[in-house]
């Protein structure tokens, strides 16, 4: 059998993929949380809450409406972030002027809430979703055996966060974004509707945590809290990509999912630290982040 | 470059008409009171000045057209709509091109995005290759980083970009400021060409030796008021009394 550094080849791909299939989700959860704070500033504290509910609402559709996998995938994501414009609408704006301390509280108190009130109804304890049908199963690569599902979770993934860095860097929507991000002020004396842009970024970050919860629905145990303890970790990840830059989230959420992936494989005590680890090593030596802008 | 440079963008409706009346304007940032009742008048096609030293409140009074300021009361009519009350996003959408002081070139975007970022706000705005015909060198640059650019480079990238929206009057806030004398000239002459073509503009200027052959009218302000109204008709006598104003 092949050995790689004294691991047998299968269990190394194994954990390497299931380290992607994690930073798909860092990648697509950080990315978000980018988009909303270069137009609004705020660290949206809700993010993690955004996912759980984008799962919550897969499962909760199947159990009582009978909506399948395709329709969730669509559907959740226009719904969740529908219900975070109505909450940056109604809510974050009346704040926006102040201090963004204030915007980060209140996210977190938002999260809170939507997570004590699911726990009150549901509990703790998590359901399983069954995994479409269409992606069941697997394919032997010789090497390893590759579960359909999660090669799914990864393109799906990459071809999400492309198309969104391609929209942010590549069009003219993009270059409305990138500059309200720089100087809003100037963008309303062009005749941009800034307000209405911070609500469609905010939906739309939204959007992306939902999508994450609808992959994330046949992979994981969906229970209010799932939410909550992926969001440290992909904290961690935003903090060590740097905030601001798109493709850095992107990059940073996979890298970090494989060096948890490879931790898993040598040394498994410190697998769910070392993400925290390289955030200290990158506080000490880069504070902006990896990919930030040194302020 | 193409032929499209050579059919020029005529403004001349209405001429003569008024296109901004500002009247007993008092604009807050907070609780400092800038301007304590600005009163002027600009006339389709006329080119005129603010003038005045530093900290008069020519800036503010820009911005407060464009409602940028915290608080304001009085009254500003711009062809005939009163914006007191406006949006700041509606605002530009009556016909107004509006260039900051500091020129507000945006670091992420290259220079064409740059050019192309302002919505169109009206019908008539000059053609990309008319723009890249009265700027040759943003055409060379477009590919670069905004903020990469000289000075005046970026500039001319700042006019040159309301130019494209169909904005028909443009409040330009020194344009001149600390660029090289031949730069200066260029967009004097720039502004000759839009002037010709019927656009109505204000022109907020420290160099009154660039202003004076251009405008048509000049105002002074000092604390947060006009208190100078000069026609260039009589300019050459008043000469004197405008330098001890501006403290030149
Ligand atoms: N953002 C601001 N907040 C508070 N005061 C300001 C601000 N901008 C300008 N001022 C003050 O308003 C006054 C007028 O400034 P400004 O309009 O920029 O003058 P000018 O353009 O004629 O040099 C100055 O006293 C300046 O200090
Ligand atoms: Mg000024």
């Amino acid at each position: 059998m092949t050995m790689i550094f004294g691991v047998p080849l299968m269990v190394f791909m194994g954990q390497l993929m299931l380290g992607l299939i994690n930073g798909a989700f860092y990648a697509l959860l950080s990315l978000g949380l980018a988009v909303i704070f270069g137009l609004l500033k705020i660290v949206n504290f809700a993010h993690g809450a955004m996912y759980m509910l984008g799962a919550f609402a897969t499962l909760l559709g199947f159990q009582y409406l009978g909506l399948n996998y395709w329709v969730a995938l669509l559907l959740v994501p226009l719904v969740v972030g529908g219900l975070g414009m109505v909450i940056e609408r109604l809510i974050l704006r009346r704040i926006a002027h102040l201090d963004h301390l204030y915007g980060l509280l209140l996210t977190f108190g938002l999260a809170l809430i939507f997570e004590g009130t699911l726990i009150n109804f549901f509990g703790v304890s998590g359901s399983s979703y069954p995994t479409p049908a269409a992606l069941q199963g697997g394919m032997n690569l010789g090497f390893m055996f590759l579960p359909t599902y999660r090669a799914w979770v990864l393109v799906a993934a990459l071809v999400v966060c492309l198309g969104t860095w391609f929209v942010i860097e590549r069009t003219r929507l993009g270059a409305y974004l990138r500059a309200g991000t720089e100087n809003p002020a100037l963008m309303q004396a062009f005749g941009v509707n800034v307000p209405q842009l911070i609500t469609l970024t905010y939906g739309f970050g939204v959007a992306l945590a939902a999508f994450a919860g609808v992959l994330a629905a046949p992979l994981y145990p969906v229970s209010p809290t799932m939410g909550s303890s992926l969001l440290i970790v992909v904290f961690a990840v935003v903090v060590i990509g740097g905030m601001g830059s798109i493709l850095g989230a992107v990059i940073t959420g996979l890298a970090m999912g494989l060096i948890e992936g490879l931790t898993k494989v040598y040394y498994p005590e410190a697998a769910n630290t070392v993400i925290f680890l390289v955030m200290i090593l990158v506080l000490l030596l880069r504070p902006a982040g990896l990919f930030g802008k040194e302020a | 470059m193409s032929q499209a440079a050579e059919t020029l963008t005529e403004y001349h409706d209405l001429d003569g008409a008024e296109m901004l009346r500002v009247s007993d304007l008092h604009a807050f940032y907070g609780e400092s009171h800038i301007l304590h009742g600005v009163d002027f008048d600009v006339k389709r096609g006329e080119l005129v000045t603010l003038l005045g030293r530093n900290g008069a409140g020519r800036s503010t009074t820009l911005k407060s057209i464009m409602n940028m300021v915290g608080h304001r009361t009085g009254s500003i009519v711009i062809n005939g709509n009163e914006t007191l009350g406006m949006k700041p996003h509606r605002i530009p959408r009556l016909g107004i091109g509006y260039c900051p002081e500091e020129r507000g070139i945006f670091a992420s975007l290259d220079v064409e995005e740059n050019l192309l970022l302002p919505p169109t706000v009206r019908s008539g705005g000059m053609g990309i290759d008319e723009i890249y015909a009265m700027f040759p060198n943003l055409y060379e640059r477009r590919h670069s980083q905004g903020t990469r650019l000289s000075g005046g480079e970026q500039q001319m990238l700042a006019m040159a970009r309301i130019l494209r929206t169909g904005a028909r009057l443009l409040l330009l806030d020194e344009i001149t400021e600390g660029l090289a004398p031949v730069i200066v000239q260029t967009l004097g002459e720039v502004l000759v060409k839009l002037k010709e073509r019927g656009m109505t503009i204000v022109l907020v200027e420290q160099n009154f030796r660039f202003a004076a052959p251009l405008a048509d009218r000049h105002f002074v302000m000092e604390h947060g008021r006009i208190i100078e109204e000069i026609s260039a008709a009589e300019l050459p006598s008043r000469r004197e009394h405008l330098n001890s104003l501006l403290g030149v």
